[in-house]
């Protein structure tokens, strides 16, 4: 038998590190959880940090942190970032540790539980690193100076004399000490420990960092490998039951009519239906799925005309909000310029809707207690779902509680709580604890994709095979890195909307692949045309200095020049680079072409990264490593199909992801630029492999491939 | 019709009366409580689901409970040995072949399968026999560093 404990704490209520965490969670408001604490120091930090996403509007958003320091000595962060992978956990102990001047396994961390953590803003666009590292540094740094300032009133003695290690304040010349957990116990310093925090404390400079700059591990990885960890879709809450929903038979398809009879009939089984919306509920998935069977089958759907993918670009070239009425950001005479020009190009790149599928799909466990709801999912923005929650069933936010365990993957694609409210709806209406699961097929349905796109680009050199002119528009995919790094004096550019037919948004680096994959493809094309090495006409019009350190140093180690002689008609090379999110990247990479299969396989990606100073470098490999993998997938083989309103590949037998044997040689080589903020790492890495790839392409069959994903569109041009 | 079906996991014997067609995976985690074998596909093409089925890698999504009547079933949760853990769980957290973590189940048991069968295997044969479990992180890179390192490490590879 399965020893009685580990089931009853499977039951107990989700919490991140114990810090006497309360239990029955739905009763807790932020305010009682500040008193349970009292016994401790609590500091608050809220300050606005301005800052805006490139192509979005978020304008000013709060960032808060808070840290808790225990009467044991430990110190608990709270932060409302979510971990999925991408290393927030760690880095943000380190930041409170380094400030503090502690070790970090006495850091407690405790995340995305809207009952407990201030608002951060949803984790997304790289902004942990250089948002939310820097505000709890702040507050890690303003604690230190308050206990060290305490230290000194209580001791009469200069502030200056006082040395901080290892949670041990020192006098330097008497040896007195006094410990965080003896001031911590203090009655005293709660009410001096309540200060806001100055946005201009000194952090510590990244000369001096001891725990910053070093390979911290995720502090929960041991019960990642022993399975202890709860995700999202292992919560367990007692008297649960199963939840299933009826899905449109595609997509802006209509109920018209049902019969709930034989669902209804079914032991066990609670069907619900409000409007369109139709789920059941039962104490196993299996039998919801079974109940949901029969109450689809007697589903009448009113469907409307949808677009397939392949008429695609076609649908999105045609609905562009293009023409006299968008606003193309433009320097210099563009027209005169393209007059002016020896040799024009112009060409159109495609790239392919795509999805995130994460390894775990979007779940939600929701439970009502009196009136107040709370729930166990999977999202990008705990409080971002908490508000819809809100609204949904209008509650105000703080009977609305969002626990976010540890999740099992994002990229950009949880942005929404769709099952969370689905849960939320089917407990409501069961009065029942319910978890909602979605399978594969509902992720690749009923989430959202990276947008397609059309990009069309026009440049025109001089006599001196200089670049001169250069249009650009991305119909549909967005504005991210949309903007050319080169030197160009007269240049058009042009994020333009269109008609999509499928849900899209954030995935990750946004739009930033599609608009490098052009650029980096036409770039390569011009330097062709200009009787250039690819390297030498990028540099050539290259003066940000950063790009061209990483476009160097991966050009060096890979051997670019001799590499380059190498190339014979089944073995390419290419390369590639771009900018986003405060960060740069290039990548190298050695391509084989199978011309009888029309097969691409991609033998080595050797990649130069520069994000400033480097937080936590294993962790940050990881990033890379994930980056050019996953970049592989929709360079080459990812795309969705789909048809009169239904996906046509939505699982992994049809939607082909890298695996184990599409891995390359990986070599990844960080340049550690520390006179610069640190910036995220998770993205951008992602941009320079599908152009590098399609460069490589080229150079090995004089074929450019404009369109992801590349292999079918090799074997169409072959 | 239910039927009373019977599996030893890790160790213990479990009955169970449900549907027999019902996977394996389900039985796991929603009789059991062993959520710590995952649903990634439903389809038998990511391997999250993987268990040991009498010390052979299966996929228990797309197992129907009944093939597992009787049998010797090792999920994650029977792995290590207490507070010790299995070497192949040491070598994933040694060589940080961890991002999000929810292959990381199904990755332990296909990487003890693979090893078990061929416990020196060429970083070829690595990507071969690991070829049926997806990262979505593709964190491959490290997952392979943590195979090598833990058949460096093995005489001959326990399975619990």
């Amino acid at each position: 038998m399965i020893k009685d404990t580990h089931t009853k704490e499977l039951l107990e209520p989700l919490c991140n590190d114990s810090i006497n965490a309360p239990d029955s969670g739905i009763k807790l408001t932020r305010r009682t959880f500040v008193q349970m604490l009292g016994s401790g120091l609590l500091i608050t930090v809220t300050q606005g940090v301005s800052f805006g996403q490139r192509g979005r509007s978020d304008g000013q958003l709060s960032v808060a942190a808070r840290l808790h320091l225990n009467p044991d000595g430990t110190i608990t962060v709270m932060t409302g970032k979510v971990e999925e992978g991408q290393g927030s956990r760690a880095e943000l102990a380190q930041a409170a540790a380094e400030e503090l001047r502690v070790s970090v396994d006495r850091i407690r961390m405790i995340m995305s539980d809207t009952a407990l953590v201030p608002d951060d803003g949803i984790t997304a666009g790289s902004r942990t690193t250089p948002i939310n590292v820097p505000a709890v540094r702040r507050g890690a740094a303003t604690a230190r100076e308050l206990l060290t300032k305490l230290a000194s009133e209580k001791w009469k003695v200069d502030g200056g004399d006082l040395d901080v290690r290892n949670g041990i304040i020192t006098h330097k010349a008497t040896r007195k000490t006094v410990t965080y957990a003896d001031l911590a116990k203090s009655k005293d310093v709660a009410e001096v420990f309540k200060q806001t925090i100055p946005s201009d404390v000194v952090v510590t400079p990244v000369s001096q960092w001891k725990t910053l700059g070093t390979s911290v591990p995720r502090q929960n990885n041991r019960d990642i490998v022993t399975a202890k960890h709860r995700y999202p879709s292992d919560v367990l809450r007692p008297n649960m039951l199963y939840g299933k929903i009826l899905r449109p038979v595609s997509y802006g398809a209509t109920l018209e009519s049902i019969d709930l009879s034989k669902a209804e009939a079914m032991k066990d089984v609670i069907v619900v239906r409000d409007g369109q919306f139709v789920g059941c509920a039962a104490p196993s998935t299996f039998l919801a799925a079974k109940a949901l069977e029969a109450v689809a089958k007697t589903a009448s759907w009113k469907t409307v005309v949808h677009p397939s993918s392949k008429e695609i670009f076609t649908h999105l070239k045609k609905n562009a909000r293009t023409g006299e009425r968008s606003r193309p950001r433009t320097s210099g005479s563009v027209e005169k310029a393209f007059a002016d020009a020896s040799k024009i190009l112009s060409e159109t790149y495609e790239v392919a809707y795509v999805q995130h599928t994460p390894m775990e799909p979007r779940a939600a466990t929701a439970e009502w207690n009196d009136g107040k709801l709370t729930v166990w999912t999977g999202v990008d923005g705990p409080q971002r779902v908490q508000g819809d929650l809100a609204r949904t069933f209008q509650l105000p936010n703080e009977r609305v509680r969002v626990i976010v365990p540890d999740m099992g993957g994002g990229f950009g694609g949880k942005h929404t709580g769709e099952a969370a409210e689905e849960a939320a709806r089917l407990a409501k209406a069961v009065g029942r604890p319910v978890a909602v699961h979605w399978t594969r097929a509902e992720e690749f349905t009923w989430a959202y994709f990276r947008p397609a796109a059309v990009i069309e680009c026009r440049g025109g050199l001089n006599n001196k095979g200089s670049l001169i002119a250069w249009d650009f528009t991305n119909i549909n995919a967005g504005g991210a890195a949309i903007d050319t790094p080169y030197n160009i004096a007269n240049k058009s550019i042009l994020s333009a909307g269109s008609d999509s037919p499928l849900r899209q948004g954030a995935y990750r680096c946004l739009a930033a692949t599609a608009n490098n994959f052009a650029r980096e493809s036409f770039m390569d094309e011009l330097a062709a045309a200009a009787g250039a090495d690819p390297l030498a006409f990028r540099l050539a019009h290259l003066e940000n200095q950063r790009i061209r350190t990483v476009l160097e140093a991966a050009a060096k180690h890979f051997d670019w020049p001799s590499r380059r002689k190498k190339v014979t008609s089944e073995l390419g090379v290419g390369l590639a680079c771009g900018t986003e999110k405060n960060s740069v990247v290039a990548a190298c990479v050695e391509v084989s072409i199978d011309r009888g299969r029309g097969e691409i396989k991609v033998n080595q990606v050797c990649e130069a990264f520069e994000c400033g100073p480097i937080i936590n470098p294993a962790n940050l490999l990881s990033q890379v490593q994930g980056c050019i993998t996953m970049g592989l997938g929709p360079a080459l083989r990812e795309e969705m199909q789909f048809e009169d309103g239904k996906i046509l590949n939505a699982g992994f037998s049809g939607y082909k992801v890298p695996r184990f044997e599409d891995v390359p040689k990986i070599e990844v080589h960080f340049i550690n630029k520390t006179d610069i903020p640190s910036a995220g790492g998770g993205e951008t890495p992602i941009i320079a492999i599908a152009p590098a790839i399609a460069n490589a392409v080229f150079a090995a069959t004089g074929i450019r491939v404009r369109s992801m994903p590349m292999q079918s569109a090799l074997f169409r041009q072959l | 019709m239910d039927a009373k079906i019977t599996l030893i996991v890790n160790g213990n014997e479990r009955t169970v009366v449900t549907d027999p067609a019902r996977s394996l995976l389900d039985v796991l985690r929603e009789e059991f409580h062993l959520t710590g074998t995952k649903y990634g596909c439903g389809e038998g093409q990511c391997g999250a689901c993987t268990v040991l089925m009498d010390g052979k890698k299966t996929l228990s999504c797309i197992t129907p409970v009944v093939r597992a009547d009787k049998k010797k079933i090792t999920t994650i949760e029977g792995f290590a040995d207490g507070d010790s853990l299995h070497p192949i769980q040491q070598a994933f957290l040694d060589k940080g072949a961890i991002q999000c973590g929810y292959c990381t189940s199904g990755m332990i048991l296909a990487a003890a399968a693979l090893l078990k069968n061929n416990p020196k295997p060429t970083d070829k044969q690595i990507k071969e026999g690991m070829n049926g479990n997806i990262c979505r992180c593709n964190g491959y890179t490290k997952i392979i560093n943590a195979i090598r390192q833990a058949a460096l490490q093995m005489k001959e590879v326990r399975i619990p």
